[in-house]
């Protein structure tokens, strides 16, 4: 497994799309989390508003590049016909998956590991409150997450457009807080990329029924774990059963 | 040893394989004729377990492939559609092969000069010309030393000194005792490469037969062929 496994890893080291979708996720998180503070610092005493959002959005735009990222390492085993050579060297598909899964999941939480706490002090940010630290873990967490979500969809899938034209458009209109709009946010809180908005405090004050979620914040990075598995599972199922 | 036993493979209603059963021999070179639609490369394919068949098996020593340990040093093989990834140099893409199959990375190396491409390693495999390309997909092959070897039109893109080259090392890897079967649609090149025949049409067994005896009862192997596929061209 460890060999099937370090492989991946040699894959994913030996394709540009991986340095530049990995940068661009620093990058436009970073870089986005210091303009929105410079634009936010003024609205500091506005009711309700909390400065960890000026951190905490820019990574649900920058999770895009991520997002590419654990779709591209699915997809373009098909598009490039590797997945035939793969299969050929790792027959049993639920070891060439987990090998896959792991190594992808490796690299999304160590490169988060850095994204997260750039991106705060981006935002002009301590990292020394425990409100801010436990929303650096939630962040890590919910980013790595929704990396090998997009591993699971992608296996299903197997087209980069088709996974990318699902997954981004939804992404982005839930960075523009699709979760928190009144008439429908009591289904599009439950979106895989919502579930990590409460424990990022971008979901408003909970306290307050007019923003309170459904569930708590580290209960919404369960059900985000929940969307994982589903999404695994069903990867898992479509590369048993379909040829390569 | 490879054995086939009324292998099937249906695509909605087409039958590519049609209960398909052949044997293939160690210590020769064993061709897998037909013509374009006959099933050939789905039975390749089949065999690596790439695809699932709808009915019958393959043993490689009377194992399944997907029950193979180490399956690169057992079964090699080179498919007819690409499998390398158009940004990755062709070092890189030995080494992960190598990595999945516990093979050193110091063999990489050493099958690179084998086949030839010891000088573009570092070249992606995009900048690499159709017959480098394929000499990749036969290093790729060759990179766990296996005794079973399976190759679908080798010499697709090859020039003749190329071609030449393919004859060569499948007959000194047959020579060695390994099990080598080829497909192939050049009758001559076949004729020179060949100890065995398994020709099919249609996803069905015309013949299996010794090259030397197909011959004898034809005249040559080109005739042989295309009198037992009726010349139908392409389905
Ligand atoms: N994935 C697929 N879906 C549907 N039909 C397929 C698929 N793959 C192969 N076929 C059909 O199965 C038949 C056998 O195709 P195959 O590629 O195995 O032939 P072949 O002998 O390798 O031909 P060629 O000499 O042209 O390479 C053809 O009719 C082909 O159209
Ligand atoms: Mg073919």
């Amino acid at each position: 497994m460890i060999s099937f496994a370090s492989a991946e890893l040699t894959k994913l080291r030996t394709v540009r799309s991986t340095p530049w979708t990995l940068a661009a996720f620093v990058v436009v998180s970073a870089g986005l989390a210091f303009l929105l503070e410079l634009t936010l610092r003024n609205a500091q005493r506005m009711e309700g508003y909390d400065p960890l959002m000026a951190a905490f959005l820019p990574l649900t735009l920058g999770q895009m590049a991520l997002v590419v990222f654990g779709a591209m390492a699915v997809t373009s085993e098909y598009s490039s016909g590797t997945i035939r050579a793969s299969l050929a060297a790792v027959p049993d598909r639920r070891r060439f998956f987990l090998a896959k899964v792991a190594a992808v999941a490796a690299v999304a939480a160590g490169v988060s590991l850095v994204t997260v706490p750039v991106t705060v002090v981006a935002a002009r940010m301590r990292l020394s409150s425990a409100e801010v630290l436990e929303a650096c873990a939630g962040a890590w967490i919910y980013l790595t997450l929704m990396c090998v979500f997009t591993v699971g969809v992608a296996t299903m899938v197997r087209h980069t457009a088709l996974v990318l034209g699902g997954l981004l458009p939804v992404l982005f209109l839930g960075s523009q807080g699709l979760g928190n709009v009144p008439a429908i946010r009591k289904v599009t809180q439950f979106l895989p990329d919502q579930t990590g908005w409460v424990v990022m405090h971008l979901a408003g004050p909970q306290d307050d029924p007019r923003w309170a979620r459904d569930y708590s914040a580290w209960g919404g990075l369960g059900l985000l774990a929940l969307w994982t598995v589903a999404a695994l599972l069903g990867g898992y199922l479509v590369l048993r059963r379909r040829d390569a | 040893m490879l054995e086939v036993r009324d292998l099937e493979k249906r695509y909605g209603r087409t039958v590519a394989v049609d209960r398909l059963s052949f044997t293939v021999r160690p210590g020769m070179v064993t061709g897998f004729l037909g013509p374009n639609g006959a099933g050939k490369s789905t039975t390749m394919r089949m065999m690596l377990d790439l695809d699932h068949p709808t009915g019958g098996q393959v043993r490689i020593d009377g194992v399944r492939y997907r029950d193979l340990r180490r399956p690169l040093t057992k079964v090699g093989a080179l498919l007819e559609a690409k499998s390398t990834h158009a940004g990755r140099r062709a070092y890189d893409h030995l080494l992960w092969l190598a990595q999945t199959n516990g093979i050193p990375a110091s063999r990489v190396s050493s099958v690179l000069e084998l086949v030839g491409l010891g000088g573009v390693g570092r070249r992606r495999a995009k900048a690499l010309s159709l017959g480098m390309a394929q000499r990749l997909g036969i290093a790729a092959a060759l990179l766990g030393d296996p005794p079973v070897l399976l190759l679908d039109e080798p010499v697709n893109g090859l020039d003749p000194e190329g071609v030449h080259w393919i004859r060569g090392l499948l007959r000194g890897l047959a020579a060695e005792g390994r099990t080598v079967f080829v497909s192939s649609h050049l009758m001559s090149e076949m004729s020179l490469t060949a100890d065995h025949l398994v020709v099919i049409d249609r996803g069905r067994l015309l013949a299996d037969v010794s090259l030397a005896d197909f011959v004898a009862s034809h005249g040559s192997l080109e005739a042989g062929f295309l009198s037992l596929t009726a010349g139908g061209g392409a389905r």
